[in-house]
């Protein structure tokens, strides 16, 4: 590996921030924006790294006032133990409210029906929208990034929505400058994407710097995993493996957390954040074609489901 | 764990970012530019390259399509045609790039002024054998009015006329004339081929006449922030913190984002437009207390009193605050499918404030092929670019664009649906008057 002093380049004045510093600003004076103009705003919350990295974002742009906004999980009813866990710490660490919408509450009561396949993320929605439309939450903070996919690469920072939701990627206002345009009917929601324009390594190098805590799923670790298109999955209560699959024991970490079902594993022996940060830059897979099997379907399987009121 | 592990991310994080828009069209070979930056900065990953190979052969072509990696929604793909500004994000070890890529063909104008107001560099790509044509002149002007401080001329297909200096020569001066007499400040000329690779990440074999930087070379050197405290300053109050805890019972802070200049401890400012004074006594920056602040920080600003201020004014130091005005001379660019009329009553969003206002006057439309002017065109509909007079209802601390992207930039909004109508910049279209006026043919008149 070449190994250059790296100081700012001569070229940059003393004024020049770091990418790192760009980004937060951006995403503050995004946050800050909606505390000003919305009513009654929202973050959802999975404990996973996105996530995460909002809400430390949210807590350092109203410090040292508390964060002005509630939290929304979506619980799939196959989230990693650990992950639900780390979810209630940081909840009560921060003295924030959290509405959770379950999907195994929508199966058992009948208004869900469980998918052949045993992926519950396309189930997200219906729950993820009526929970909005109950709670009459008016601004949806989300964690997706535009480097993640290329229907998300489309997406803007401000993404109106209708009442059910649903996103139409023709009807989206042009976004100019930093003047987010907010303005949206009753009954209408306003999602929005803080960390639209950072990567997934900046995410790392952010909570590297931060010293942001993570759950331990994101790190090496032993774990009982199958095999399943070309992913490991984790072995468990949720439905897998079946008969013809065979179980065995991994060292292993996650790149992504999702549900069980479709969020896969990826070989590592990264057990800290600067070798995860060293995996990450030499990876020839983007972090979703390495672990998400739903988003194999098709090649406009986020699009669709994007445009149904997914995140 | 080892030292080239530390080192590695070490060198990751010290670098900075630069916001870039590209445009131009398929012919000019933009496309192949892009996937060339993207390929060569080992930004394209294994499965979005597998992606793109399998989606080009079911469409029956042999090459891998790089247009396919940008163009992410289902209509793009199924027209090949982008539709949409695509945001794209690629590092070397010196910089990280956000990339705006901006159609060519549907929606050019609102697509590329989108592209260009985030951007301080804009790739204006010409083939070689073609020359500076119509469409060079309108991403110039687009460039010009939005004010992006830097201009990249890539004179593409350098291959095609056989590395010829003289052809790059005269395109490059015809260019550099037209673009300086519009203002664009800073214009560099490179020879490329694309697709040969020639002066796009790796210096050309071919053209030992040239002596400049590549393409990547450039957008890694080329300076991303000046000295900011020469500029007018100013800070748009976005969010009164005021925490009311038994740890903090009067903490009173002005959140926002520096937009322009520099803030420092002790600094005199003034309120606009309610015009009142105070002194700052603290900036926290993030979690840390600092001396000095510039743009584009976040940040909160505490004050010597406990006056009046809430979310829309601006903070500007007190020998250097803008005038507040309640009637605004702009050059719009016209963004929305319904029309934008005189009479028409609108709202402004300007920084953090947002009036109601009323559009006065409508008095010239733009045509950027060749910058004539149409005197009084009564409306203004989706692409166009026009001047206006606006009257609002309150008073607003507007800088003139030329002055300050941030604070002399605006949106006109349609009350009734919420829809973006159009996308304002205070003052002059351009750092030079280069326009003619055209009195076009009116209906009942014979010459």
């Amino acid at each position: 590996m070449t190994t250059v002093a790296h100081l700012h380049d001569a070229t940059d004045s003393p004024f020049a921030l770091s990418h790192l510093d760009s980004l937060e600003s951006e995403a503050v004076h995004i946050f800050r924006e909606v505390a000003g103009e919305f009513e009654r705003p929202v973050i959802l919350f999975s404990g996973g790294k996105d996530s995460i990295v909002m809400l430390h974002l949210a807590l350092k742009a109203f410090a040292p006032a508390p964060v002005p906004f509630t939290l929304l999980h979506v619980d799939t009813g196959h989230n990693f133990p650990e992950v639900l866990e780390y979810r209630d710490r940081v909840v009560a660490r921060h003295g924030l409210r959290l509405h959770v919408a379950s999907v195994q509450d929508y199966i058992d009561a009948g208004k869900l029906r469980e998918r052949p396949d045993g992926t519950r993320n396309p189930l997200q929605t219906v729950p993820l929208t009526e929970a909005i439309q109950q709670h009459r939450f008016d601004a949806v903070f989300g964690g997706g990034r535009r480097d993640e996919e290329k229907a998300r690469a489309k997406e803007r920072v401000f993404s109106l929505r209708d009442e059910f939701s649903q996103w139409d990627p023709r009807r989206q206002r042009p976004e100019l400058w930093q003047l987010y345009n907010g303005r949206h009917a009753p009954g209408e929601h306003v999602r929005v994407f803080p960390l639209s324009n950072w990567t997934e390594l900046d995410v790392w190098q952010y909570i590297q710097r931060e010293k942001i805590e993570l759950p331990d799923i994101y790190f090496a670790h032993e774990r009982e995993v199958f095999a399943r298109s070309g992913m490991w999955l984790t072995a468990g209560e949720w439905g897998g493996p079946k008969e013809s699959e065979t179980v065995e024991t991994r060292l292993i970490r996650y790149r992504t957390v999702g549900d069980m079902s479709c969020t896969g594993a990826v070989d590592s022996d990264a057990t800290t954040l600067d070798a995860v940060i060293a995996e990450i830059a030499a990876s020839r897979l983007t972090e979703r074609g390495a672990t998400r099997a739903d988003d194999k379907m098709s090649e406009a399987a986020m699009e669709d489901r994007k445009r149904e009121g997914y995140f | 764990m080892s030292t080239s592990t530390e080192q590695l991310t070490e060198q990751l994080a010290a670098t900075t970012l630069l916001r870039f828009a590209t445009a131009g069209s398929v012919d000019d070979g933009k496309s192949t530019l892009v996937g060339r930056l993207l390929h060569d900065s080992k930004s394209v990953l294994a499965d979005q390259l597998e992606a793109v190979e399998h989606a080009s052969r079911s469409r029956g072509q042999e090459a891998p399509d790089l247009a396919l990696l940008t163009d992410g929604l289902r209509a793009e793909r199924e027209q090949g045609i982008t539709i949409d500004v695509a945001y794209r994000y690629f590092a070397t070890p010196r910089r990280r790039f956000i990339l705006a890529d901006t159609p060519g063909h549907v929606q050019y104008t609102r697509n590329m002024v989108t592209g260009a107001s985030t951007a301080e560099l804009a790739v204006v790509l010409v083939d070689a054998r073609n020359g500076v044509v119509e469409q060079t002149r309108r991403h110039a002007a687009v460039a010009a009015l939005l004010r992006v401080p830097h201009v990249v001329l890539a004179v593409n297909k350098m291959d095609l006329v056989e590395y010829a200096e003289p052809v790059f020569a005269a395109i490059a001066e015809e260019f550099t004339t037209y673009a300086s007499e519009l203002g664009v400040p800073e214009i560099t000329a490179i020879p490329i081929s694309a697709l040969a690779g020639d002066n796009v990440v790796e210096p050309s074999a071919n053209m030992d006449w040239y002596g400049g930087p590549t393409v990547l070379e450039h957008l890694e050197t080329v300076p991303v922030s000046h000295d900011l405290t020469s500029c007018h300053a100013r800070f748009p109050v976005q969010y009164v913190i005021r925490p009311q805890t038994a740890e903090h019972p009067d903490y009173r802070g002005y959140a926002g984002q520096i937009a322009a200049g520099a803030f420092r401890v002790g600094e005199e400012i003034t309120v606009l437009p309610s015009g009142k004074t105070s002194t700052i006594t603290g900036i926290d920056a993030l979690g840390e207390s600092v001396d000095i602040a510039w743009a584009p920080q976040s940040v909160t600003i505490r004050l010597a009193d406990d006056i009046d201020i809430s979310r829309g004014d601006l903070l500007a130091p007190s020998g250097d605050a803008p005038a507040t005005t309640q009637d605004i001379e702009a050059t719009v660019c016209h963004v929305a499918d319904q029309a934008l009329a005189v009479g028409q009553r609108v709202l402004l969003k300007h920084t953090t404030r947002t009036v109601k206002a009323i559009v006065k006057e409508i008095p010239s439309r733009l045509t950027l092929d060749d910058l004539s002017q149409h005197p009084n065109p009564g409306q203004l509909v989706a692409n166009d670019i026009g001047r206006v007079v606006v009257r609002t209802a309150e008073p607003l601390a507007l800088d003139a664009y030329a002055d300050s992207r941030r604070t002399g930039s605006f949106l006109l909004i349609d009350p009734a649906d919420g829809t973006t109508l159009a996308a304002g910049m205070a003052g002059e279209s351009f750092a030079t008057t280069k326009t003619v006026t055209v009195v076009e043919d009116e209906e009942g008149w014979d010459f």
